[in-house]
C-alpha cells in the first residue's frame, strides 16, 4: 500500500508539474505549513478540520471561514421588505412611466386629471405585486425555517456524544450521523456505514427526480472497519475541492497524521437534500454547509422567458413611444403658436393664481408635459395585464386538453412557464433527444448472436407484438403468457410467477376514468406509483429462443457429464455469465422490493457434502480449463464448433437434452413437494435443483441505473442465469443446473461514454481464474479484440469468420434500429493482474488527474478480449411518432435529432419515424480535422445549392409566400445531414458554423449523433442565434437539461429518466406525440389569439386617444377633454377590457380537428403572419382612420350649435365604444354564448354605468360635471343617428378588405373555416383533396417505403471516398492505400463534383467486416478501410471512439 | 373581471384522477356559431347598409331643409360699441345699438333666439374647469380651495359669487327683438326662462338659501367683469335672478367648440307670433357689452327653428347619403368581381 501511494505521489508531481499554478497548494504539507501559519490558500482548497477535542483549535478557525448550514432563500426581511420591493418594481419600466406622469401631474401647470387618479393606477398595481411578493417571500421563509429547524445528531465534542442539533447548527467539519430515511442535512463525507460492506444507500429524487438509489462508499481506509466510527479518533486533516455545483464531480484527499494521503471522490459524498436508504446508521463529516452545498448552488430560480409576440409587442411601444412624442409636440407647438396669437390676453385665456400669463414658449412647454399626461393611454400598459390574464387563461386551457392527458401515467400537460405559450405556435425548429423522446425508452432484449451464430428471438418478437393487447386484458395476459412458454420450461413455475406479480400490481395500480372512454394500457410508469424504479412487464419478460434454450440447456447437462469435449459450449454459458453479472444492476426480491439482496442465501449441504461439489466444481474447472476459458487458441474453436455441418451432431444431442429435461422437470416437481429431502439420487442436476429450489427465492427485481443493463440481465434469466444477489465484492448467479455461483468481484469499471464500455474483473469460484467480462459499444469492442496473429491460421480464420458474422450481425441489428451491446472477455494470469491492481490502487489514490489515470488503467486492461457475442436490444418507438413528425414537418418545421446515441441507431431510428425518407439523399459528415470539416462542407453545399438551383430555382421565391400551396415540399432530392459529435466540436472550434449552418438549411432534417449535453445546448443556442428562428427542445433526460434551457421552448418529457427534464422545462409532456396537437392546435390557437389580441390593444388604444388628440386642435391645444375622465378610466378598465380578454381565450379561428388535419396552417404563425410590422402599422393607420370618423362625424354634426363640452363627448365616447367593440366583433370567428354576452354586457355596461352616473353626481367630481348628460342624449334622436352612422363609416373599410378577402382570397386560414363548416364526412374529403393538390404541386410521392436494403445513402465523407475509388479499383482490403495516393484522389473529387453511393448491401458489409477485422488494434477511429491511410485523421486520432458506420463501406460513383 | 376562464366550476381537483374534464368548456368545444364571410352575406349586407343609409340619409336632409334659419353677425355693425368696449375702463359706459333685417318669408314654429360667439375658446382647458360647482348649488364653500383662481376672491378677501373665469366672463349683451309693421313698431315677446335643461335649472343650480336673495349673497362680491351682482341679474323675476338665472346657466354649460350659439331667448307665441314670426321687418335692439374684438372675436345674433333632428345642419343627412352610396358601390363592385371570377378555377366559393 505504501508503495503504491508514493508512486501515486510521484504521479502527481509529475502530472502537476505541467500546471505550476497548482503545485504549491498541493505540495503544501498541511501538518507543517497549516498548522503553524493559519494563514491558508482557500481559493483553490477547502480544508476541513474535525470538530472533535484533538483538533477543536484548528477547527475554530477554519469553521468561522466556511458558512453555516443555515439557508435563507428571501428575498426581504421586514424592515427591508417596503424599500428594497418597490426599489425592484420600479426597475419595471411600466412602472417608472406610471410614476414619471404621477409626479408630472403634481405640477399645477401641466395637471390634467385629478392627482389622485392618475395615482390610482400606479398603487394599484405596486400593491398587486407587493402583496404578491410578500406572499411568496414569506412562503420561502417558513419553508427554510422548518428546514433550518429539522433535526438532526451530531458529535458534540464537550459530551463525547452524539446529540440532536437543528440543522441550521451544523458546521463544516461536525460528524453527523445519519439513520435511516433520514434526510442529509449537509453535504457529507462518508466515513462510517452499519453496512458492513462500507454502503451507503442514497436516494436522490429530491435532487434529481430520480428513483432509483444510488450507492456511496465509504472513504477507502474506513471502511475496513468493524467497530463504530469513534470521532475522536479522526485525526485527519481533509483537503478538497473549493464549493462548486457539479453534482457529480467531487474530489480532495484525506492526510493523516503520519501525512498519508487518502484520496476519495464523490462516491463518499452524501449530498444535501437526498435521503439515506437501506442503511442503519452512516457517520460523516460535514463538508459543505447551508449555501455552499451542491444541492443549494444547483437550485437556480426559474428563468424568466419572454415570448417573441412580447419582443415585438415592446418594438412596437416603442413606436408608440414615438407617436407620443410626436403627437405631444404637435400639442405644444400648436399652443405656443395658438397663445403667441393674441396681442391682448382673452377672457377665456385664464391666467395663473397671481394672475399671470405664461409666454408662448413656457406655456408650450407645459402643454407639452400636460400631454403627455392625457395621452398616456397610448401606451398600453393596461396590455401587459390583459396579456397575464390571457395568457393564464390559455395556460388553464391547454392544462386541460384532454387529448394532452396521458393515461397510463395520470399526467395532463404541465404547464411550467406561463408566459410563452403563443411561443407554441411559432415555433421553426425542433431539436429533439431521441431515446425517450422519440423512443420510449423500454429497452427490450431482441436479438442475440453468439460465436457468429444469430438467434433471432422470434417468440419474444412475437410477444412484443401482441404486448398491446395483452396488456389491454389481464387476465388474456396471463393466459397467453402461459400458452406461449415452451412446453420445456424449467423455469416455468417461475416464469408464471413473474408475469403474475405485476399483474396483481397493475390491478391494484389506480383508479378509474370517468368521462373519456379510453382504454388503458397496464404496466408503463406503474413504477411511478409505487416509488419504485422497476422495469415494466415488457421488459422483463423474455420469451427465449427455443434454439438457444436448447443449445443452453445442452452445454449445462454436458457440464454436468463432465465430457470432455464441452468447450464448444462454454462460450454460450459465459456469454450468459457476462450478461448476469457485467453491470451494476442491484437486486432485491419481489417481496421487499427495496431491500437489498446482499448476501446470497447461504446454500444448505442438505445432505451432499461439501467435497462432493467441490470435487464436481474441480471437475467443472478442469473441463472449462482446458478449453474454452482461457487462451485464445481455444476460443478460435468456437467458430468450428457451430458451422453448418455440425448441425445433425447438435439436434441429436439437443434431443436427448429436451427428454432429459421433461424428467428432470418432472422430478424436480416432486422434490418440491417433499421439500428436498431426496438425497439418495446421485444425478447433480437433481442435487443442484434440490438446493436451489429449498433456499431461493424465484422471483427477483433488479434496479439498474440504464434500463439496457436490466433488460440484459432479465434476458440472462430467461436463459436461467440469474442474477442472485450482488455486493460490491460478490456476485451470485445462478446456473442453469440450479447451481449458485458467487463470483468475487475484484474490480468493476464503470461506464463512461468515452470508453463506451464496462468491465467487471472477477475471480471465477470454480476454476479461480481472473477474468474480465466487458460488455461495450460494438464499435470499441470490435477494435479491442484480441490479434490473432500469434495463432494458427485455422484459429485465425475463425476468429475472423466470428467476428465477420457477428459485425454482420450487428450491422443488420443496427439497421433494425436495434442498441446494440457487444460482449467480450478475457481471462488475466495473477502476475498480470497484480501488476495491473497496483497501477489501478495508485490510480484511485490520486487527486489530480485521477480521472485520466483510471482511463488509462481501465484501457490497459481491457485489451485483447474475446469475442463471446453480441446482443441487440429495442428500443421501442413512442406510439405515433412518425405520424408527428411528418405533421410538424408539414407545418414547415424543422426537425433535429440531437443524440448522444451512435450514428447507425440514430440514422436508423430517424428512418424509421419518417424523419427521413428512404429517397433522400444523406450527407455523413465524421471528421476530426478543420480543414476536412471545411471542405467537406464546401463541397456538400455546393452540391447542394447546385441541385436546389437547377431542380427547383422557385424554392426561395416561394419561401416568401408559404401560404401558397405550391410553396411547400421541395421536390426530389431531399437532404438529410448525419454528423457526429467530434464533427460539431470541430465546427464550433474552427469557427465554421456559418457554413455548416447554411448546410443544413438546405436539409431535411439532421442528426446530430454521439453530441454531449453541452454540444447539444450550443447547437441549439446556435441555430437560435444565428438563424433567428423560434427554436424548441425536446427531451426527457438529465443529458438534455441544457439543451431545454437553451431553446425559447423547452419541453420535457416525464419519463423514465427522472424529473430533471422537466423540472427544467418550460411545458411537460409524457408522450412525444402529443406534441402534434400542443404545436399545431395549441400553439396555433395561442398565437393567433394572442396576436390579435396585442395588436387590437393597440388598436383600441390609439384610435381611441386620437379621439382626444384630434379635440386639441378645437380648443387651442389647451390639453382640453370632451369626456369625462372616469368615463375615460372606465372605458379601458371595464367597457372594452372583456371582449378582447375572452377573445385571447376562447377564440378559434379554425378547428381543432382541421388544425391536424391541415398541419400546413401552422405556418401562419411560424411567419408570424398576424403580429409584424406591417400588420401594426396598418392596423395603426386603421386605428387613425377609426379615430377621425369617430371625432369628425360628431364634429360636423354638432358644429355651430349649442353643444357643450361634454355632451359633445358623450356620443362620442359612445361611438368609439360601439366602434371598438364592433371591429373586435369582426376578428372574432367563433361566437359562443359567452362571447355573446360580454359583447353585449359590455354595451349595457356603459350605458348604464353612464345613465347612473351622470344622474347620481353633481358635485362629486370637480371641477368637471357631466351631470344629465346621457339622459339628455338619450331623448335626442341625433344621438341615435349618430350612433348609427359612425361605426358603419368607420368599419367599412375594414370590412370591404375582409369581404374582399373572405369572398376572393385564397388564403389557407379561410378556406380550413370554410371547411369547418361542412358536416364531419365531407370536411375529412375536402382536407384530402386540399392536401392532395398540395402534394401534386409539389410533385412529392407521398410514398412511404419500408425499409429496405437499397437505400441509397450519400456520403460527402472523405473516407467513403476512398472507399469509393477502392471499390473501383475492385480491391475492398485497401489499407495498402498510402497517403500520397490518396491526396490526389480528394483533390479531384471536388472538381468532378461527384457522389458517391454507398448500399448497405449485406455481402458488400460482411467484407468490411472481415477488412477492419484485420486491423482490430489501430487505435484511431476505424471507419472503413480506407481511413486508415488518411493521414490526417491518423495524426490526430488519439480518440477511444468513433462514430463507425461500419456498413457504409463500398461505394458507387454517382 | 378576472374570472374569465374559470367561469365553470373546477371539478377536476376534487376527483382522484389528474385526467381533465371532459366538459366542452374545457375542450374548447363550446357550441359556437362562426360567421363567415360568404357571398351572400357580404352582398346583402351591403346592399341592406346601402339602402338604409340612402333612406335615412333623404329623410334628413328633407328634414334640414325644412329648418328656417336667419343669422346677423353684429359685431361689426355697432363698430362705435365695439371700440368702446375695446378699452376696458369704459366698462360701465352703457352702449346701444339696433340691426335691422327683413323676414322674407315666416319662421312658423317655435323660433329660438340665438346668440352666436365666434372664436371663443370656452373649450380652453383652464376655462373649463375655473368654476365651482358647489358654490353654484348654492353652498357655503371654500371657494380658495375650488379651481375658481384666480377668480377667487379680490385683495380685500371678498369671495366673488359666483367664482371662477367662466363665470367672469359671461356674456352681457342684452337683445330685445322688434317687428316693424306698418311703421308701428312691436315688441316681439320673448321668454329669457325655459331655456336651460330642467335639470340644471332645478337641480344643479341652487342660490345660497336665506331670507332675501341680497342676503344670500351678502359678504361676497360680483365677477370683476360684471356690472351688478347676481342676485340682480333678472330683477324682474325672483325664480330666475342669482345662480338660476338661465342666462347664467346657460353661459355656464360651456361650449364644445369655439364658434357656438347658447339659446337665449324664445318667442312667446301670443297674438300676431302665434305661429311663430310672419314676414317683415324687424329690429334687434343691442345692449352691447360682451367685448370681442380683441380676441378677434364676432357676435351673432340667430333666429331658428328645430326640427326633430336638430338643427339646420345638413350634414348628417349628407353623411348617410354618402354612407349609402359607398355601401351600395361597394355591394356592385363586390358583385362584378364575384361574377367575373366565378369562372375560374381557383376560385374556392361555394
Amino acid at each position: 500500500m505504501a508503495l503504491s501511494v508514493d508512486s501515486a505521489l510521484y504521479r502527481w508531481q509529475r502530472l502537476g508539474a505541467k500546471s505550476p499554478s497548482q503545485t504549491p497548494s498541493e505540495s503544501t504539507p498541511l501538518l507543517f505549513s497549516v498548522r503553524d501559519k493559519p494563514k491558508l490558500n482557500l481559493n483553490k482548497w477547502r480544508i476541513i478540520f474535525p470538530d472533535n477535542r484533538t483538533q477543536w483549535k484548528d477547527w475554530k478557525k477554519t469553521s468561522t471561514i466556511y458558512s453555516g448550514n443555515r439557508i435563507q432563500t428571501t428575498k426581504y426581511t421586514w424592515f427591508t421588505f417596503l424599500p428594497q420591493n418597490l426599489f425592484e418594481q420600479f426597475h419595471r419600466l411600466g412602472n417608472l412611466y406610471f410614476f414619471f406622469l404621477v409626479v408630472l401631474n403634481w405640477f399645477p401647470q401641466v395637471e390634467v386629471f385629478h392627482r389622485e387618479i392618475t395615482m390610482l393606477p400606479l398603487i394599484v398595481v405596486l400593491l398587486a405585486s407587493m402583496i404578491k411578493d410578500a406572499v411568496e417571500d414569506y412562503r420561502k421563509y417558513q419553508f427554510d425555517k422548518t428546514i433550518n429547524s429539522s433535526k438532526t445528531t451530531v458529535y458534540d465534542k464537550e459530551e463525547r456524544a452524539y446529540v440532536e442539533k437543528c440543522w441550521k447548527d451544523v458546521r463544516v467539519g461536525d460528524f453527523v450521523q445519519l439513520q435511516c430515511n433520514e434526510t442529509i442535512p449537509a453535504d457529507i463525507l462518508l466515513l462510517y456505514s452499519s453496512d458492513q460492506n462500507g454502503i451507503c444507500h442514497l436516494e436522490t429524487a429530491n435532487l434529481d427526480g430520480e428513483t432509483n438509489l444510488k450507492q456511496r462508499q465509504v472513504v477507502m481506509g474506513f471502511s475496513s472497519q468493524n467497530t463504530l466510527f469513534e470521532p475522536e479518533f479522526f485525526q485527519n486533516t481533509i483537503i478538497c475541492e473549493t464549493p462548486n455545483n457539479d453534482l457529480n464531480k467531487f474530489k480532495g484527499y484525506m492526510e493523516q497524521p503520519n501525512h498519508e494521503r487518502i484520496g476519495f471522490n464523490i462516491e463518499s459524498l452524501l449530498l444535501r437534500g437526498c435521503t439515506i436508504r437501506n442503511t442503519e446508521v452512516a457517520i460523516g463529516i460535514v463538508i459543505y454547509a447551508g449555501h455552499e452545498t451542491k444541492a443549494m448552488l444547483n437550485n437556480n430560480g426559474p428563468r424568466y422567458k419572454r415570448s417573441k409576440i412580447e419582443r415585438r409587442m415592446n418594438m412596437d411601444i416603442f413606436l408608440c413611444v414615438g407617436l407620443l412624442f410626436v403627437m405631444c409636440l404637435v400639442g405644444a407647438i400648436g399652443h405656443g403658436i395658438w397663445t403667441g396669437n393674441f396681442s391682448e390676453h382673452p377672457p377665456y385665456d385664464v391666467p395663473d393664481e397671481n394672475g399671470n400669463f405664461l409666454s408662448p414658449a413656457l406655456a408650450g412647454f407645459y402643454m407639452f408635459l400636460t400631454m403627455i399626461i392625457l395621452l398616456q393611454v397610448l401606451i398600453p400598459i393596461s396590455l401587459y395585464v390583459s396579456i397575464e390574464l390571457v395568457k393564464l387563461g390559455q395556460v388553464f386551457l391547454i392544462h386541460n386538453d384532454i387529448d394532452l392527458y396521458d393515461e397510463e401515467a395520470d399526467l395532463p400537460i404541465q404547464c411550467r412557464a406561463l408566459n410563452i405559450t403563443e411561443d407554441l405556435g411559432q415555433i421553426q425548429y425542433i431539436f429533439s433527444d431521441k431515446t425517450g423522446t422519440l423512443t420510449e425508452n423500454k429497452m427490450v432484449f431482441r436479438r442475440c448472436t453468439v460465436d457468429g451464430i444469430e438467434f433471432s428471438h422470434q417468440e419474444n418478437a412475437k410477444r412484443l407484438e401482441t404486448h398491446k393487447e395483452l396488456d389491454l386484458d389481464d387476465e388474456d395476459f396471463a393466459k397467453l403468457q402461459h400458452f406461449s412458454l415452451p412446453p420445456m420450461n424449467i423455469e416455468r413455475p417461475a416464469t408464471f410467477k413473474r408475469t403474475m406479480r405485476p399483474l396483481r400490481r397493475c390491478q391494484s395500480a389506480r383508479a378509474h376514468f370517468q368521462g373519456h372512454a379510453r382504454n388503458r394500457s397496464v404496466g408503463r410508469r406503474d413504477s411511478n406509483q409505487s416509488q419504485v424504479a422497476f422495469s415494466s412487464t415488457i421488459e422483463k419478460d423474455v420469451t427465449p429462443d427455443s434454439r438457444l434454450l436448447r443449445r443452453v440447456r445442452e452445454a449445462a447437462l454436458q457440464t454436468e457429464n463432465l465430457s470432455p469435449f464441452i468447450h464448444m459450449r462454454t462460450s454460450l454459458t459465459d456469454f450468459f455469465l457476462a450478461l448476469a453479472i457485467c453491470n451494476t444492476v442491484l437486486v432485491s426480491t419481489a417481496t421487499e422490493p427495496r431491500q437489498r439482496v446482499t448476501v446470497p442465501p447461504p446454500i444448505k449441504p442438505s445432505g451432499i457434502t461439501l467435497e462432493k461439489i467441490h470435487q464436481i466444481f474441480q471437475r467443472l474447472k478442469l473441463a472449462s480449463l482446458s478449453q474454452s476459458f482461457s487462451s485464445s487458441q481455444s476460443s478460435s474453436d468456437l467458430g468450428a464448433s457451430f458451422s453448418a455441418k455440425n448441425t445433425e451432431e447438435h439436434l441429436a444431442a439437443l434431443d436427448c437434452c429436451d427428454n432429459d429435461d421433461c424428467c428432470a422437470s418432472g422430478r424436480r416437481d416432486e422434490l418440491h413437494g417433499k421439500g428436498s429431502t431426496d438425497i439418495g439420487s446421485t444425478s447433480l442436476d437433481e442435487v443442484f435443483k434440490s438446493v436451489t429450489n429449498s433456499s431461493l427465492p424465484t422471483d427477483f427485481c433488479y434496479e439498474a441505473e440504464s434500463p439496457d443493463e436490466a433488460a440484459l440481465v432479465y434476458a440472462a434469466q430467461a436463459y436461467s442465469f440469474t442474477l442472485v444477489s450482488r455486493t460490491p465484492e460478490q456476485v451470485t448467479v445462478r446456473l442453469p443446473q440450479g447451481t449458485l455461483l458467487t463470483f468475487d468481484i475484484l474490480y468493476t469499471l464503470g461506464f463512461d461514454s468515452v470508453r463506451k464500455r464496462m468491465s467487471v474483473v472477477v475471480r471465477h469460484p470454480l476454476t479461480k481464474e481472473i477474468v474480465v467480462y466487458t460488455k461495450g459499444a460494438d464499435s470499441v469492442i470490435m477494435d479491442l479484440l484480441e490479434d490473432s496473429a500469434k495463432a494458427d491460421i485455422s484459429v485465425q480464420k475463425k476468429i475472423k469468420r466470428i467476428k465477420e458474422k457477428t459485425q454482420k450481425h450487428l450491422d443488420y441489428y443496427a439497421r433494425e434500429g436495434l442498441r446494440t451491446l457487444c460482449i467480450a472477455k478475457k481471462v488475466l494470469n495473477e502476475d498480470d493482474f497484480q501488476k495491473w491492481a497496483n497501477f489501478r490502487r495508485e490510480a484511485e489514490a490520486a487527486i489530480d488527474n485521477r480521472d485520466e489515470l483510471l482511463m488509462e488503467t481501465a484501457q490497459h486492461l481491457e485489451t485483447k478480449l474475446t469475442l463471446l457475442g453480441a446482443t441487440g436490444i429495442e428500443d421501442r418507438l413512442q406510439d405515433g411518432v412518425p405520424d408527428t413528425i411528418a405533421a410538424l414537418r408539414e407545418a414547415g418545421i424543422q426537425i433535429w435529432v440531437l443524440t448522444g446515441d451512435k450514428q447507425e441507431t440514430a440514422v436508423n431510428i430517424a428512418y424509421s419515424c419518417k424523419l427521413l425518407k428512404q429517397r433522400d439523399t444523406v450527407f455523413t459528415i465524421n471528421t476530426e480535422n478543420k480543414e476536412t470539416c471545411e471542405s467537406l462542407l464546401n463541397l456538400t453545399l455546393e452540391e447542394v445549392r447546385k441541385n436546389y438551383e437547377v431542380e427547383k430555382p422557385q424554392r426561395r421565391f416561394f419561401g416568401i409566400i408559404p401560404t401558397s400551396f405550391s410553396a411547400s415540399e421541395a421536390p426530389s432530392p431531399e437532404f438529410g445531414l448525419v454528423i457526429d459529435g467530434r464533427t460539431l466540436n470541430v465546427i464550433f472550434q474552427g469557427g465554421l458554423e456559418e457554413k455548416f449552418l447554411a448546410l443544413t438549411k438546405y436539409c431535411r432534417s439532421v442528426l446530430c449523433c454521439r453530441a454531449t449535453p453541452l454540444q447539444k445546448s450550443m447547437v441549439v443556442k446556435l441555430v437560435r442565434r444565428q438563424l433567428k428562428v423560434m427554436t424548441l427542445s425536446i427531451g426527457d433526460g438529465a443529458n438534455d437539461v441544457s439543451m431545454i434551457q437553451a431553446a425559447d421552448v423547452g419541453i420535457g418529457i416525464s419519463g423514465q429518466e427522472g424529473m430533471q427534464a422537466v423540472m427544467a422545462s418550460d411545458f411537460a409532456i409524457s408522450r412525444f406525440k402529443h406534441l402534434k396537437k400542443l404545436l399545431l392546435v395549441h400553439g396555433h390557437w395561442c398565437y393567433v389569439r394572442l396576436a390579435k389580441m396585442v395588436i387590437y390593444f393597440f388598436y383600441k388604444n390609439v384610435s381611441y386617444v386620437n379621439l382626444l388628440f384630434w379635440y386639441q386642435f378645437f380648443c387651442g391645444f389647451s390639453g382640453s377633454t370632451m369626456i369625462d375622465y372616469w368615463q375615460m378610466i372606465f372605458f379601458n378598465l371595464f367597457f372594452t377590457s372583456m371582449p378582447p380578454l375572452l377573445f385571447g381565450v376562447l377564440d378559434r379561428d379554425v378547428s381543432a380537428e382541421t388544425l391536424l388535419g391541415l398541419p400546413e396552417l401552422y405556418k401562419n404563425g411560424q411567419n408570424s403572419e398576424i403580429y409584424k410590422l406591417s400588420t401594426f402599422i396598418i392596423t395603426m393607420l386603421d386605428a387613425f382612420y377609426q379615430s377621425l370618423i369617430c371625432f369628425f362625424v360628431p364634429y360636423l354634426t354638432y358644429e355651430d350649435s349649442d353643444i357643450d363640452v361634454f355632451s359633445f363627448g358623450n356620443p362620442i365616447n359612445t361611438i368609439s365604444l360601439l366602434t371598438i367593440l364592433l371591429h373586435q366583433a369582426l376578428e372574432m370567428k367563433t361566437w359562443t354564448l359567452f362571447h355573446l354576452v360580454t359583447m353585449i354586457g359590455s354595451v349595457v355596461f356603459y350605458l348604464t354605468f353612464s345613465l347612473i352616473y351622470n344622474a347620481a353626481c353633481v358635485v362629486c367630481n370637480p371641477p368637471m360635471n357631466p351631470y344629465w348628460i346621457m339622459e339628455k342624449q338619450l331623448s335626442d334622436p341625433t344621438f341615435y343617428l349618430l350612433c348609427l352612422i359612425t361605426p358603419v363609416i368607420a368599419l367599412l373599410p375594414r370590412f370591404f378588405i375582409f369581404a374582399l378577402r373572405g369572398t376572393f382570397g385564397a388564403s389557407l386560414i379561410l378556406k380550413a373555416q370554410q371547411l369547418d363548416k361542412l358536416p364531419r364526412g365531407q370536411q375529412d374529403l375536402e382536407i384530402q383533396k386540399l392536401r392532395s393538390r398540395k402534394q401534386t404541386a409539389s410533385g412529392v410521392p407521398a410514398s412511404m417505403d419500408d425499409l429496405d436494403q437499397n437505400i441509397s445513402q450519400l456520403c460527402a465523407s472523405p473516407f467513403l471516398h476512398l472507399a469509393a475509388a477502392a471499390v473501383s479499383h475492385g480491391d475492398t482490403e485497401s489499407q495498402g492505400f498510402s497517403a500520397s495516393e490518396v491526396k490526389p484522389l480528394r483533390k479531384q473529387i471536388p472538381e468532378e463534383g461527384c457522389y458517391f453511393f454507398n448500399r448497405w448491401a449485406e455481402e458488400e458489409s460482411s467484407a468490411a467486416g472481415a477488412c477492419s477485422g484485420h486491423h482490430p488494434l489501430v487505435p484511431s477511429r476505424v471507419r472503413t478501410p480506407g481511413e486508415d491511410s488518411d493521414k490526417l485523421t491518423k495524426d490526430n486520432g488519439h480518440s477511444f471512439n468513433h462514430g463507425s458506420h461500419r456498413r457504409s463501406v463500398s461505394a458507387v460513383t454517382l | 373581471m378576472k374570472n374569465k376562464a374559470s367561469s365553470p366550476p373546477q371539478g377536476g381537483e376534487a376527483r382522484p384522477s389528474r385526467c381533465p374534464d371532459n366538459s366542452a368548456f374545457k375542450q374548447q368545444k363550446l357550441p359556437a356559431w362562426k360567421p363567415q364571410l360568404t357571398i351572400a352575406t357580404v352582398l346583402s349586407s351591403f346592399f341592406l347598409t346601402g339602402m338604409f343609409c340612402l333612406l335615412v340619409g333623404v329623410c334628413l336632409i328633407l328634414s334640414a331643409n325644412s329648418v328656417r334659419e336667419i343669422q346677423i353677425d353684429y359685431s361689426d355693425r355697432c363698430s362705435d360699441c365695439s371700440k368702446l368696449r375695446e378699452n376696458s375702463s369704459n366698462w360701465n359706459k352703457e352702449c346701444h345699438c339696433s340691426v335691422d333685417f327683413t323676414l322674407k318669408e315666416d319662421i312658423l314654429g317655435d323660433v329660438f333666439m340665438y346668440y352666436g360667439l365666434q372664436n371663443f375658446f370656452q373649450n380652453h382647458r383652464r376655462y373649463v374647469i375655473s368654476r365651482s360647482d358647489a358654490q353654484l348649488l348654492g353652498r357655503n364653500v371654500n371657494i380658495q380651495k375650488s379651481y375658481c383662481a384666480p377668480f377667487t376672491t379680490y385683495r380685500n378677501g371678498t369671495p366673488m359669487a359666483p367664482c371662477g373665469a367662466i363665470a367672469n366672463s359671461m356674456f352681457n349683451d342684452t337683445i330685445d327683438l322688434f317687428y316693424n309693421l306698418n311703421s308701428s313698431v312691436i315688441q316681439v315677446p320673448l321668454l329669457k326662462t325655459g331655456n336651460s335643461w330642467w335639470t340644471d335649472k332645478n337641480v344643479k343650480f341652487r342660490n345660497p338659501k336665506s331670507y332675501n336673495l341680497s342676503s344670500a349673497f351678502a359678504g361676497t362680491a360680483r365677477p370683476p367683469y360684471w356690472q351688478k351682482p347676481a342676485y340682480l341679474l333678472d330683477e324682474e323675476d325672483e325664480r330666475n335672478t342669482g345662480y338660476v338665472n338661465d342666462d347664467f346657466i346657460i353661459w355656464m354649460r360651456v361650449s364644445a367648440f369655439a364658434t357656438f350659439r347658447n339659446l337665449y331667448r324664445r318667442v312667446s307665441r301670443i297674438r300676431q307670433f302665434a305661429d311663430g314670426l310672419p314676414a317683415g321687418n324687424y329690429t334687434f335692439h343691442i345692449s352691447y357689452n360682451f367685448p370681442v374684438s380683441k380676441f378677434k372675436g364676432r357676435k351673432h345674433v340667430i333666429l331658428s327653428t328645430v326640427v326633430w333632428s336638430g338643427g339646420s345642419n345638413p350634414f348628417l343627412g349628407i353623411a348617410y347619403l354618402v354612407c349609402g352610396t359607398a355601401a351600395t358601390l361597394t355591394g356592385f363592385v363586390i358583385t362584378a368581381i364575384h361574377l367575373k371570377l366565378r369562372k375560374k378555377k381557383t376560385y374556392f366559393q361555394k
